[in-house]
């Protein structure tokens, strides 16, 4: 497999929030989810639940709702603003204020209207036009707040969760026709107000209801009466979700199903039964969507959960595996090669670190003593409210840059004796904010993937910084480009859009080379080998092509490998490669790495077919010299390291792993509600 | 040696109750559940016996109520019959031949004149598959009607009945095995199988144990192995089948019942709590804790006004619907060993051995039902597999039943022993036995005998022990001051290092024998001093005997090299041996008789013999399987008078064993069993309260002295049922209107016949003066 000197390096204490909301887009199957620090995230779900689009948060700017209206994402928050998202630029579209205090919800209606349930009381109705949202008329005023709102599918009728009741209002006249009163805890304290944290409202004019007694309350929405109690918990039950069957979450982590079943099978009548308790969470489940085959829940734990259903599957596939999703689809490290630096990127601050160093040697699984110690050199906090989107560190370690919403930064760094930062006063002003940033490898050239799906090429040099040039796709579409990467050489740019098209550019001629041939899963990594300049891609289904740029072809290994087709223990893992990068010592390994392990593909070995041993490491430690040889594979994967954000190979061919123990980071977390446990 | 066909080995009394799920009449007033080879019906209110519905020749394996008819009930058994009995009188009704090794029984309302049994897969004994069959019962009037025709519905089903169950009016039928559930569908013919992720790689055993079927809807409940409940929903399809999980049992669930109505769910398991889950509030559940011992089934009458448990301690609790006990039937109590040897208190004549966990079981042989319970080890048990707790191993009375003695032991895997030796003396006034001395280790090993010095002079106890000392206890007297006498230690003995394995005294006291490996001591009680040494047989010495009335000149000893050798105290020398591999010797306290149980080939051949005689007086081959490890002589309360010489030797007493499968067998002869028919005869008095000999004592006088009441207070009551009264009416109301006189004519007739004439009161005053 080859042998690396390895740095383990577990000092990226890399938090992710809690999840606030969810929103999912059965026609796009996207899902949209919000963080408590106002991120917005996008999964697609049709492309084996890959982390499209990540739009960064604000300072105090939380979201309490997300919902789509067509492939329009909007949101709502405590600060009492609408805020329309423009996922190829990544940011907020707009904001309108909606003049009824803190939001605590907002709905829309397949004809494209919009409630929003306000802190006052209020229940506000916005028109989505095709420019914005417009304010349309108010309910009728309650007083308390409206913590929860569900449409009748119907559009005639709305179903309000407010304090200690739920309110059932007429749309047209705007009048309250009902008042459910939820009772309080039975065991609590009766002064405590009963928060109904999320409404249901069913077709048939059943209301479902969640609330912070423990409660799930089945309701007649015709004529206002308690059908059902379930009593779930003795604390808050936070989250309803309903296709086929109702979902509740609580705050003990559970996800309880409720499902529509006729209780003698002959008959047709049907009634709601609590069937199947799903535990995935250890914290309070927050946000909840069926899609139909799974359960997707997410909530203090921060880990997405998709909880297949079983019985929707007619045999086993990707689907039908339970998958969590713990860690960002992208890089949050970058690393300078040749300076041994590390740039870790959080929210709000990036942290520039030297790696230790030493001079031992050992055989191999042995701790080497350090000379030097890791050593946290800068911590370099964001200016402005916006939370950083992207960041890069150029290989030698000389420029620093990042990007938010609203700006994009540059440094130059001294790092040699005394360490220096200096920003660098005039950026170009096309220059206004970038998704992805990337130093060509000698560092003469900075790339910023920018808004309408263009490139901008900056030269740098010791004194200033220069607007070059303008790189575009033929076709005038703008799409969101999320990944780029550089020649070695400095000849070739790819880049990747959203839509799964790859460009590669010459950075000589600056002018589009050619199209890589369209697939249909986004690629997840990209790298181009320095040698022999094929550009290498992982797909987020597992797919991995060869791509000659010179010769505008796939080569023949990549044909090979697609003929044989992959191992489907390779095709199954759990998350999407998330690098690609080249050995330079020898040009047929390719290295890559997702979360769970990293393996080395070496081009010069023959391919395993589906019956040969996929993970084949350990055989091979127990197999004689002579033998190894004709067990051997492409395949070489290694799991000793765990929970993996970054991989890099350096300039001395010692390897830099960066864990992030899931360990470390429920550690973190709050304490959760304690439970009894038995024999405790 | 001759077989004697006249005696037959029985069951009788202390036979299982709990072996299967006992049966509540539709009035709630009985209760029937199979014991041994017959059917008891127990009254629910008085738990009495009422009848005892003899027949089956083997172990009844089921009980069930005819749907048809409330009054009737099917039981099946292990001898291939499946009897109707009218269980309000006690009479078999009819027997149905089916010819196979029947596990369990149930039916169904829907399925008229089917039953379904479970039997073996291949006609084998040995078979491990079996399969749920129906059963058409034939339409003929005979008593006994053999059974052509069975179909199979199920094939590879558990034998435990609790894992079938009939679903919602005999739609269909749920059978679980192992991680398998099947439900089929009788109209549709089809079934459906769920099968569970064996969980045992993570160390969860989710295998079903139990099942029950929700009476009204269509829910399945199913319990499991590592403790949880799963409700299962909308099983009539292959995929879209669900189900929902209720965990409170920390072990096995061992048995499930709805109630009738569906509102209830019951459960138990090894935590002796009857847990009672409401059916769609399951948060909400009762419970009904310290039962004590685990619940092996749950039975629920018609009605659901009583629901009944059985226990592992062969226990039925009777439980009122409000959770609440009513009445508990115990029947004899047999761990999965029984420690102790069999006994009898000489006071109460009841079977004394140990029971429930650290207590001692006082059982009435005649009356089949146990007196009480002695608790020795005074400690809490603790409900949980894999605990050491103290045991009683050994027990012993004096001869009078002044004196109980017990040890108590208890083995942690690393640390030493602990003994405890207690000494109980029988208190008059609370008539149960008083913890008088208690000895912490007594013995540095094991206690390995221990008896009660017979003579009438002095109260003295002898223990032997692995340590290789036997001790003698002596009752020490303080009347000096004034405490009440309390035990100590005597003297202490020994041979040659050699360890002691048992001990027995002569029948007057004056000698006492130890068997100290292959060495037999005699030693004189009174001196301490070594008597005699005996050691013939190669081989250590098992049991020890001294001979009774006319051969107490003779001690008998069995070794472990297959010897029965019986010396003669007064030469001092071997009178006679013979090579056989006796297991257990036991003397018969009121004869000279002696009960030899030799095991050959894996079974147990009985040999009763008197010492002084060469011939057996009675032999039978091949008695259980296994070997015989507890036997005891019960005197009789009655006297038997039989003249044939085979079975004099059962006149005063009975013999009693307990077989390998702790079954407790005795013998039976011709006349014993027509004394008992006949008793039964007379105890089948048609009346409406359950029939007990005590109500045959009080009732009938109890209903006189009512009558005679009402007489007194009331002597107009009395005058309805007069044959002049009746047919005035008669005529009045049948005769039709047009031919009748006129009304005033009729008026004083009728009026007339109310009256009482003078000479029938005094008839009547004349009965109650009489008595």
């Amino acid at each position: 497999m080859g042998e690396f000197k390895v740095h383990r390096v577990r000092f990226f204490e890399y938090m992710p929030t809690a999840i606030r909301a969810m929103s999912f887009n059965a026609h796009t199957e996207r899902l949209a989810l919000a963080r408590v620090d106002g991120s917005v995230e996008v999964f697609n779900f049709a492309d084996r639940y890959f982390q499209e689009k990540v739009i960064p948060g604000k300072d105090a700017h939380s979201i309490e709702a997300l919902c789509w209206v067509g492939g329009r994402l909007f949101s709502a928050g405590l600060h009492g603003e609408i805020t329309e998202y423009d996922l190829e630029n990544l940011r907020p579209k707009y904001s309108l204020e909606a003049y009824g205090g803190p939001i605590w919800t907002i709905i829309s209606n397949p004809q494209g209207t919009h409630v929003i349930g306000c802190e006052d009381g209020t229940v506000k109705l916005f028109e989505v036009l095709a420019e914005g949202v417009q304010f349309e008329r108010n309910l009728d005023r309650q007083k308390g707040r409206i913590i929860s709102l569900s449409w009748h599918p119907s559009g005639t009728r709305i179903a309000a969760g407010m304090m200690d009741m739920i309110r059932v209002f007429d749309v047209l006249t705007g009048h309250a026709i009902q008042r459910l009163l939820v009772d309080r805890s039975v065991g609590g304290c009766k002064s405590r107000e009963t928060v109904v944290w999320t409404v249901v409202f069913l077709s048939d004019h059943t209301i479902f209801s969640s609330d912070s007694a423990g409660k799930v309350q089945v309701w007649d929405g015709h004529t206002g009466t308690l059908v059902k109690t379930h009593q779930l918990t003795k604390w808050d039950v936070l989250a309803l979700s309903d296709e086929s069957s109702v979902v509740a979450g609580t705050s003990e982590g559970t996800v309880v199903q409720f499902q529509f079943i006729a209780p003698n099978l002959q008959q047709q009548e049907k009634e709601w039964v609590r069937t199947r308790t799903f535990k995935n969470h250890t914290h309070d489940v927050r946000a909840l969507v069926e899609i139909g085959t799974a359960i997707v829940s997410g909530g203090m734990d921060t880990q997405l959960v998709v909880r297949p259903l079983l019985e929707k599957f007619e045999e086993k596939c990707f689907a039908s595996g339970l998958r969590r999703i713990h860690f960002p689809h992208r890089n949050l490290v970058s690393c300078a090669q040749k300076a041994r630096l590390l740039l870790l990127q959080f929210p709000g601050q990036l942290e520039l670190w030297r790696l230790g160093e030493s001079d031992g040697h050992g055989k191999p699984g042995d701790i080497l003593p350090l000379k030097t110690k890791p050593e946290k050199l800068l911590y370099l906090k964001r200016k402005g409210k916006d939370h950083i989107c992207c960041s890069a560190l150029s290989s030698c370690g000389g420029w620093l840059a990042y990007s938010t919403v609203s700006s994009v930064r540059l440094y130059r760094l001294q790092t040699d004796n005394n360490i220096s930062i200096t920003k660098v006063p005039k950026l170009p002003k096309v220059l206004r904010s970038a998704h992805q940033l990337c130093f060509s490898s000698e560092s003469s050239y900075l790339f910023a993937a920018s808004s309408q799906s263009s490139v901008l090429v900056i030269s740098l040099n010791q004194s200033e910084c220069k607007y070059v040039h303008t790189l575009k796709p033929k076709s005038g579409m703008w799409i969101l480009i999320y990944r780029l990467c550089v020649a070695v050489d400095g000849k070739w740019l790819a880049t990747a859009n959203s839509d799964c098209e790859v460009h590669v550019y010459n950075l000589q001629k600056l002018e589009l080379h050619c199209m890589v041939p369209m697939y249909s899963s986004c690629p997840s990594a990209m790298g181009i080998h320095p040698t022999t300049n094929n550009l290498t891609m992982v797909h987020a289904d597992q797919q991995i092509f060869e791509f000659s740029i010179a010769e505008k072809q796939y080569t023949v290994w990549s044909r090979k490998l697609q003929m044989q087709g992959l191992h489907n223990l390779w095709l199954n893992r759990d998350t999407p490669v998330t690098h690609v990068t080249f050995n330079p010592k020898n040009p047929d390994q390719i290295l890559l790495h997702d979360m769970y392990m990293f393996c080395i593909i070496d081009q010069s070995l023959p391919l395993p077919d589906q019956k040969t041993q996929f993970y084949n490491q350990m055989t091979l430690r127990s197999l004689s010299e002579q033998e190894r040889p004709s067990h051997l594979h492409a395949f070489k994967v290694c799991k000793s390291f765990q929970d993996l954000m970054c991989m890099r190979l350096l300039d001395d061919q010692s390897l830099v792993v960066v864990e992030r123990p899931l360990m470390a980071i429920n550690s973190q977390l709050p304490a959760p509600v304690r439970q009894k446990k038995f024999a405790t | 040696m001759v077989e004697h066909t006249g005696i037959r080995v029985v069951h009788r009394g202390g036979s299982k109750i709990n072996f299967r799920e006992p049966v509540i009449t539709s009035d709630s007033r009985f209760l029937l559940c199979g014991s041994g080879e017959s059917v008891k019906v127990y009254s629910t209110s008085t738990e009495e016996c009422v009848h005892d519905l003899q027949g089956h020749t083997d172990l009844v394996t089921g009980v069930v109520l005819n749907p048809s008819n409330h009054l009737q009930a099917y039981s099946c058994s292990a001898d291939g019959t499946v009897r109707l009995w009218d269980f309000t009188d006690g009479i078999l009704i009819k027997t149905f031949i089916i010819r196979y090794h029947i596990f369990s029984i149930h039916v169904s309302e829907k399925h008229v004149g089917v039953l379904f049994v479970v039997v073996p897969m291949a006609n084998e004994k040995g078979s491990e598959l079996f399969q749920l069959v129906a059963v058409h019962l034939p339409r003929s009037g005979d008593p006994e009607v053999e059974v052509g025709e069975l179909s199979a519905v199920l094939c590879d089903v558990s034998p435990n009945p609790g894992a079938v169950s009939f679903g919602t009016g005999g739609e269909y039928i749920a059978a679980a095995k192992g991680l398998q559930l099947e439900v089929f569908f009788f109209k549709k013919q089809k079934s459906y199988r769920f099968s569970l992720k064996s969980g045992m790689n993570k160390g969860i055993n989710n295998s079903f144990t139990c099942i029950s079927c929700h009476p009204k809807e269509d829910c399945i409940a199913t319990g499991h192995a590592d403790g949880k409940i799963r409700l299962w929903r909308n099983f009539n399809q292959k995929k879209e089948y669900t189900y929902s999980t209720l965990h409170w049992h920390h072990n096995a669930v061992n048995t499930l019942r709805f109630t009738p109505e569906g509102t209830n769910l019951l459960s138990g398991g090894i935590e002796s709590v009857l847990v009672q889950w409401r059916y769609t509030q399951e948060n909400q559940k009762d419970f009904l804790p310290r039962l004590g011992a685990a619940i092996t089934h749950i039975a629920v009458s018609p009605d659901g006004s009583l629901f009944c448990t059985s226990h592992a301690d062969n226990k039925i609790t009777i439980i009122l619907s409000s959770v609440k006990v009513s009445a508990i039937i115990q029947g004899l109590v047999k761990d999965d060993c029984v420690r102790t040897d069999l006994m009898i208190d000489p006071r109460s004549k009841a079977l004394v051995l140990n029971g429930k966990p650290g207590h001692l079981q006082f059982y009435s042989l005649h009356r089949d039902k146990q007196l009480y319970n002695l608790d020795i080890v005074q400690q809490e048990y603790i409900h949980e597999q894999g605990v050491d707790q103290f045991q009683v191993v050994k027990a012993a009375f004096d001869t009078h039943g002044d004196w109980l003695a017990t040890v108590e032991e208890r083995r942690q895997k690393s640390s030493e022993l602990e003994i405890n030796l207690k000494l109980w003396s029988y208190d008059e006034q609370t008539q149960s036995f008083v913890l008088n001395t208690t000895v912490t280790a007594p013995h540095e090993d094991q206690i390995t005998a221990m008896c009660f010095s017979p003579s009438p002079e002095t109260t003295l106890l002898v223990t032997t022990s692995l340590d290789g000392h036997f001790k003698a206890w002596l009752l020490a007297d303080h009347s000096d001051t004034e405490e009440s006498a309390s035990w100590s230690c005597d003297f202490v003995g020994g041979y040659h290092l050699l360890k002691p394995g048992c001990c027995c005294f002569s029948a007057d006291g004056s000698l006492l024998a130890f068997g100290f490996q292959e060495v037999v001591t005699v030693w004189s009680p009174t001196s301490w001093e070594l008597l005699t040494t005996l050691s013939q047989p190669p081989g250590a010495v098992r049991d020890l005997c001294f001979g009774r009335l006319s051969c107490s000149k003779y001690l008998l000893g069995t070794s472990t090299k297959n010897q029965l050798c019986c010396w003669n105290l007064l030469t001092c020398s071997l009178e006679w041996n013979t090579p056989m591999d006796v297991s257990l010797l036991q003397a018969d306290p009121f004869s000279e008789n002696m009960a030899a149980f030799c095991s050959q080939s894996g079974s147990t051949d009985l040999f009763v013999f008197k010492p002084s005689e060469p011939r057996p007086l009675f032999s039978k081959k091949a008695l259980c399987t296994g070997k015989v490890e507890r036997a005891i002589f019960a005197p009789r309360d009655q006297m038997l008078e039989s003249s044939e010489e085979y079975s004099q030797w059962l006149n005063r007493s009975q013999l009693y064993f307990l077989t390998q499968h702790m079954d407790l067998m005795t013998f039976s002869t011709k006349t014993e069993e027509d004394r008992l028919l006949a008793s039964s005869k007379q105890l089948m008095v048609d009346d409406s309260v359950a029939i007990t000999p005590f109500y045959l004592l009080l009732g009938r006088h109890k209903q006189q002295q009512q009558e005679k009441q009402e007489l007194l207070t009331n002597p107009l009551a009395e005058r309805t049922p007069l044959p002049q009264g009746s047919i005035a009416i008669k005529e009045l109301l049948d005769t039709p209107a047009h031919v009748l006189p006129s009304a005033s004519f009729l008026c004083s007739m009728f009026v007339r016949s109310l009256l009482v004439s003078s000479s029938s009161r005094s008839k009547l005053e004349d009965n109650v003066c009489t008595p």
